[in-house]
């Protein structure tokens, strides 16, 4: 056991630790008093050698190490725990993996944007790199032998001279009470054991068994189940209801009116409390509610709204800050001028799990079990929403069955069971059905993309413009106001540090529309659509040139040597030149830089009745350092589909107000019979990591628009579009 | 409500239940075996497969009530603990992403594999059209069945008296 003095001292080392972070707040020493009774909550914490926050070590020897980036299926259960367990020096297989329950002493418990590795990998490093060194030195200072005289393998110190050694079981209650090294000394790649390597994933196992929890397995004893009925109109109040027949469903015991507060509208809804959550979902089906509309149809319809939109292509643009050259100087003294209008639909996110939760409000704690990207975001959002200490809100992640933006800063679905939970006075298991995750959003909002670019007289493409056009997820959500400045969350693959083609007049602007459809963050955001008329354009540039759309971006990027080995790996892998002369099929390339990673896709079609068949999509991903290269391929593997069917599937449409899709059956998405064969390769090098979750996703779409040019001469403007009529 | 014995994984469940109470429902809920999912409830994504006397059905489209005397196999009886060769080709490709919707994908292809060892890369896109993988994993589901195809086939060999 630890005595009190020493789980003081540790406590203090796990907190002072936290400082060695950039970006992670320090705190100081006096600081760490007052933060006892906080950990002490924490329960793991008892009777453990805590040497960082994310490693304990118990005294048997078993080494638990906590994952603080959600999983949803891009692998953080696999790749976090993996960074620590190299520089700690054990095998992962031997470790017991942990969620973190978003207590701040574990700094960031977000996946989004791409982050998770890229922005933990130093700071995991080290963390894992000070717990060995402490666990050295405890057994340097019992062999009383220096510091550089021990080594460790597998879980084991081990004296140079002698060949003692001691296990980190053995030696963590010692090293617990010694100083946090601030700089400890990080492994060289070479020396790199499982980092870098196909390690297989421990949650697969669970996976294949249906063991792994999910947030719709979550059951707490006592626990209602509820359904909640949302108005199609998605903002609406409760004109009347009739729930005679809803009533009439065995076990169930409640009906109501209740809320769904979303971070930017509340809106007025009936919950269905019952004893099984069959019959709370049947009785949400036999409830007839009348609604009264808040918005307008105009501001709910995507017809509407694409109009605006359209109509504002020429209008003034407020431009981003990274303009180089004159574009409108230069342009106007271009020899040649081509211009072309993109367009992008809304989309659904469709996670195989719909959005769900269980969620107890007691009179002093609040407990939290759900799918959720943000540990301790859910954590703040729901104390602010529910007015408590964060510090009282408990939240167990679960894993999630898909997000992919999602389950990610929009929480309505677990306020709504806070709320249940609250009025009921019990723990309350919600599930929004596959049709009420479907039709209320919030969505990928719809955009038009605008480019312009000119030549000069020899030729040389002197000028390019890339006007984003659409609706502002901070609009929304933060009320930011941009009639006279650009969305600086929008311009994600096309701003001139994302996108370096070395014309000398380069213009980035946008232009706000809105809409009352809500709209959040979806699988790479804006750069899911605006790759597409980014790189559909510089394809377009390149046929007006007259040269080969590879030859245009190689001779556009020669100055960066990343995009150019590449596009080079690319051209080899994939046949190029012997593809762009075959009688019977053809190929079209697009590259985007996005969340710190390039990738380049190459698809290869051919003609098929009316249409066109997609026969192979070659890759190649540069994401700096990875951790695990098939996790990698296979996030880009799933960007590749998702991309594509975003690109030829449904759109999401609203008329009269209401979300024309509802499920599967008529919101399509990709199956089996149409996936095609993908092939993804990873560059190897020793820049910093980039993110894998979300960059293979925006070039796919241009990849495969300028491959059906290449084939048909067909250019494709407006997503999504039918594969077997072109 | 009326009573429902069912048989799952070989067990005898007595339930009481709706009788339009989706099998779903009655195995997650009332059964209490988690690993069958709920992803749409209209037969349109296969989340929910299980085996009903050996072929797969979508258990979000039985009424409970129909299933009888009918023995079903859920992902928690397919093996004790994933030795059956879909489970062991699932993990050898690493074809889980979040997982949600495998334990569906994996009792179609055991289905799939049972009723014809040897299918074509058609025969597998027809038996696997039904079940929705929103990560993008059917490269590697198409990988895994053919791996999976291999060592059912090692298997056979090697006891062929016992399955004649």
């Amino acid at each position: 056991m630890i005595n009190r003095r020493r789980f003081i001292k540790t406590t203090g080392s796990g907190i002072g630790f936290l400082a060695l972070s950039a970006g992670i707040p320090a705190i100081g020493k006096a600081a760490n008093i007052n933060k006892i009774k906080d950990l002490n909550a924490v329960e793991t914490f008892k009777a453990i050698g805590e040497l960082t926050p994310y490693i304990i070590i118990d005294p048997s020897g078993q080494i638990t190490i906590y994952n603080t980036r959600p999983e949803m299926g891009q692998g953080t259960w696999q790749s976090i725990p993996t960074i620590l367990a190299e520089e700690l020096d054990v095998n992962p297989k031997s470790i017991l993996i942990k969620m973190s329950d978003g207590h701040k002493r574990f700094g960031e418990q977000w996946s989004g944007g791409s982050s998770s590795i890229r922005n933990s990998y130093m700071h995991l490093r080290t963390a894992g790199a000070a717990a060995n060194q402490m666990l050295r030195q405890a057994a340097a200072n019992q062999w009383s032998v220096s510091l550089d005289q021990t080594y460790t393998e597998n879980g084991m110190v081990i004296n140079k001279v002698n060949k003692q050694s001691l296990s980190y079981g053995a030696l963590v209650i010692d090293a617990s009470a010694l100083e946090v090294p601030k700089e400890p000394k990080l492994k060289s790649k070479a020396d790199f054991k499982y980092i870098g390597k196909e390690t297989p994933r421990a949650d697969i196992p669970l996976k294949t068994k249906g063991k792994a929890v999910f947030g719709i397995d979550s059951e707490v004893p006592g626990m209602v189940y509820a359904a909640v009925v949302h108005s199609p109109y998605i903002n609406a109040k409760v004109e009347s209801i009739d729930d005679s027949a809803a009533r009439a469903v065995n076990g169930v015991t409640e009906i109501f009116k209740s809320m769904r507060d979303t971070p930017h509208f509340n809106t007025e809804t009936v919950a269905i409390i019952a004893k099984t959550q069959w019959a709370a979902i049947k009785a949400s089906r036999l409830v007839n509610v009348k609604w009264t509309k808040i918005n307008s149809d105009e501001m709910m319809s995507t017809d509407d709204y694409f109009k605006k939109a359209h109509d504002a292509v020429y209008n003034k643009a407020n431009a981003y800050d990274d303009a180089k050259g004159n574009f409108e100087t230069e342009y106007s003294k271009a020899t040649k001028k081509i211009e072309a209008v993109y367009e992008t639909p809304f989309a659904a996110h469709m996670a195989m799990e719909p959005n769900n939760s269980v969620v107890w409000v007691k009179p002093n704690e609040v407990e939290i079990w759900a799918p959720v990207q943000g540990i301790d975001w859910t954590k703040d959002d729901l104390a602010e929403y529910l007015k408590v200490d964060p510090s009282t809100v408990k939240v167990y992640g679960t894993f999630m069955g898909g997000a992919f933006g999602r389950k990610g800063g929009y929480y309505d679905y677990i306020r709504e069971a806070a709320l249940l939970s609250k009025k009921l006075n019990a723990p309350v298991k919600l599930l929004w059905t596959r049709e009420t995750d479907t039709t209320q959003g919030p969505f990928r909002p719809g955009m038009v993309n605008a480019l312009w670019g000119g030549f000069d007289e020899k030729g040389n493409t002197i000028a390019l413009h890339h006007k984003i056009i659409g609706e502002a997820i901070q609009a929304q959500h933060n009320k930011t106001d941009l009639t006279s400045k650009p969305d600086d969350w929008a311009s994600e693959s096309v701003n001139i540090a994302d996108s370096p083609y070395d014309i000398p007049n380069r213009l980035t602007s946008h232009i706000h529309i809105k809409t009352a459809i809500p709209v959040i963050w979806w699988r790479s955001v804006y750069a899911s659509t605006n790759a597409f008329g980014h790189e559909s354009f510089i394809d377009e540039l390149a046929h007006a040139a007259g040269k080969d759309p590879l030859d245009y971006r190689m001779d556009l990027l020669q100055k960066d040597a990343r995009k150019t080995a590449i596009l080079k790996k690319l051209e080899e892998l994939s046949d190029y030149r012997q593809m762009r002369s075959s009688s019977s099929q053809n190929i079209g390339v697009a590259i985007a830089h996005s969340f710190g990673s390039t990738c380049a896709h190459a698809v290869i079609v051919s003609k098929k009745g009316d249409g066109i068949k997609i026969d192979k999509v070659i890759t190649v991903m540069d994401c700096g350092q990875y951790v695990n290269p098939n996790t990698v391929r296979a996030q880009t593997e799933g960007n590749v589909i998702m991309g594509i069917t975003a690109a030829i599937k449904t759109a999401i449409t609203f008329k009269d107000g209401m979300c024309e899709q509802s499920n599967f059956h008529n919101y399509n998405v990709m199956r089996i019979n149409e996936s095609p064969a993908i092939e993804v390769h990873v560059m190897d090098n020793d820049e910093a990591p980039g993110g894998a979750g979300e960059p293979g996703l925006p070039p796919i779409a241009p990849a495969l628009c300028n491959a059906i040019f290449n084939l048909k001469g067909v250019r494709i403007r407006k997503l999504p579009f039918d594969l077997t009529k072109i | 409500m009326a009573k429902y014995k069912l048989n799952i994984n070989g067990q005898k469940v007595t339930i009481d239940a709706d009788p339009d109470m989706p099998l779903l429902w009655a195995i997650r809920d009332l059964a209490g075996l988690k690993g069958t999912k709920y992803g749409c409830g209209v037969a349109q994504c296969g989340a929910c497969t299980v085996h009903l006397n050996g072929k797969p059905i979508r258990s979000c489209s039985v009424p409970v009530s129909l299933v009888k005397k009918g023995k079903i196999t859920t992902i928690e009886g397919l093996s004790i603990d994933n030795t059956h060769p879909v489970q062991a080709a699932w993990i050898a490709e690493q074809v889980p992403q979040c997982g949600y919707c495998q334990s569906g994908q994996i009792m179609a292809a055991a289905a799939l594999l049972h009723d014809n060892p040897h299918p074509t890369e058609a025969q597998i896109d027809q038996a696997m059209m039904g079940n929705i993988c929103r990560c993008g994993t059917y490269p590697r589901i198409k990988k895994a069945i053919l791996t999976a195809q291999v060592a059912l086939a090692e298997l056979n060999e090697k006891k062929p008296n016992k399955q004649s």
